[in-house]
């Protein structure tokens, strides 16, 4: 019994010494703009890139993120095209993601969100879980 | 008599081609005996669906574009509630979208074809404005 105890805390111990190492680490080889998690939520301090004159704030946008049709000068956001649309919506939960995460402009979210309801009511997109 | 429509709907997937085709036929008459006209029909062939409609999973999906009034679209889409072949349909009219397409598409076309010289000249005016 004793040395059970004894066995468990020294793994325990050795367990605890390995983690603090190991966090650190981690947290160096994560690159300091990386994007791709739910919120700005990592202070990092101000950032030169980031919306003119923010500091302190928690939420920042992750890089300047360009409207893709803005750039790729696609005019006709078409509901037939689903695999186009399917970019713009949640993997997991089937949900339009949010402008900030994608980069989209306003009125092309605007078009792509109706463009999208409407692949929805002709099952090409589902309404909710995952794409089969 | 100007309005675009595009009609699309979703087939059993277990209809035979021939009835099929004396759907749509019927459809297309409906239209030109109305006085209107088809552009343009597209079976686009066997789709899994993106949720159950009716109990079924597959479908086949059919476009078509055409061009008449209001009254027009109201009796094609009563027939196609009437048929039970017929698991799902949608229809968008485009004409506005179209319109405003062409729009840019001209915008377009006349910048490209008015080459961006008159800039530099009209920057030399304008500073030979300023110095005078």
């Amino acid at each position: 019994m004793a040395d059970e105890t004894r066995t468990t805390t020294a793994e325990g111990s050795t367990g605890g010494g390995e983690r603090p190492e190991r966090s650190p680490e981690r947290s160096s080889e994560r690159p300091p703009d990386r994007g791709g998690d739910r919120g700005g939520d990592r202070n990092r301090g101000p950032r030169p890139g980031g919306p003119g004159g923010r500091e302190g704030g928690r939420k920042y946008f992750r890089r300047k993120k360009v409207c893709k049709f803005c750039v790729e000068k696609i005019d006709a956001i078409d509901y037939k095209d689903y695999r186009l649309l399917g970019q713009f919506v949640s993997i997991e939960s089937g949900k339009i993601v949010p402008r900030r995460l994608t980069g989209v402009c306003t009125p092309h979210q605007r078009r792509l969100s109706s463009a999208i309801k409407l692949a929805r009511n002709i099952a090409l997109l589902p309404f909710s879980g995952r794409a089969s | 008599m100007n309005r675009t429509y595009e009609l699309m709907f979703i087939v059993r997937p277990d209809m035979p081609e021939e009835e099929q085709q004396k759907l749509i036929s019927t459809l297309e008459t409906v239209v030109t005996s109305s006085g209107g006209s088809v552009h343009k029909v597209d079976v686009m062939g066997k789709r899994r669906l993106a949720y159950t409609v009716r109990k079924f999973h597959d479908g086949i999906y059919v476009l078509l574009v055409l061009e008449g009034s209001g009254g027009l679209v109201h009796e094609l889409e009563r027939r196609l509630r009437v048929t039970e072949q017929v698991i799902k349909f949608i229809t968008v009219r485009i004409d506005e979208a179209q319109k405003r397409l062409d729009k840019i598409k001209k915008l377009r076309e006349a910048k490209r074809k008015a080459p961006p010289s008159p800039a530099p000249a009209e920057a030399g005016g304008e500073t030979a404005a300023v110095t005078a």
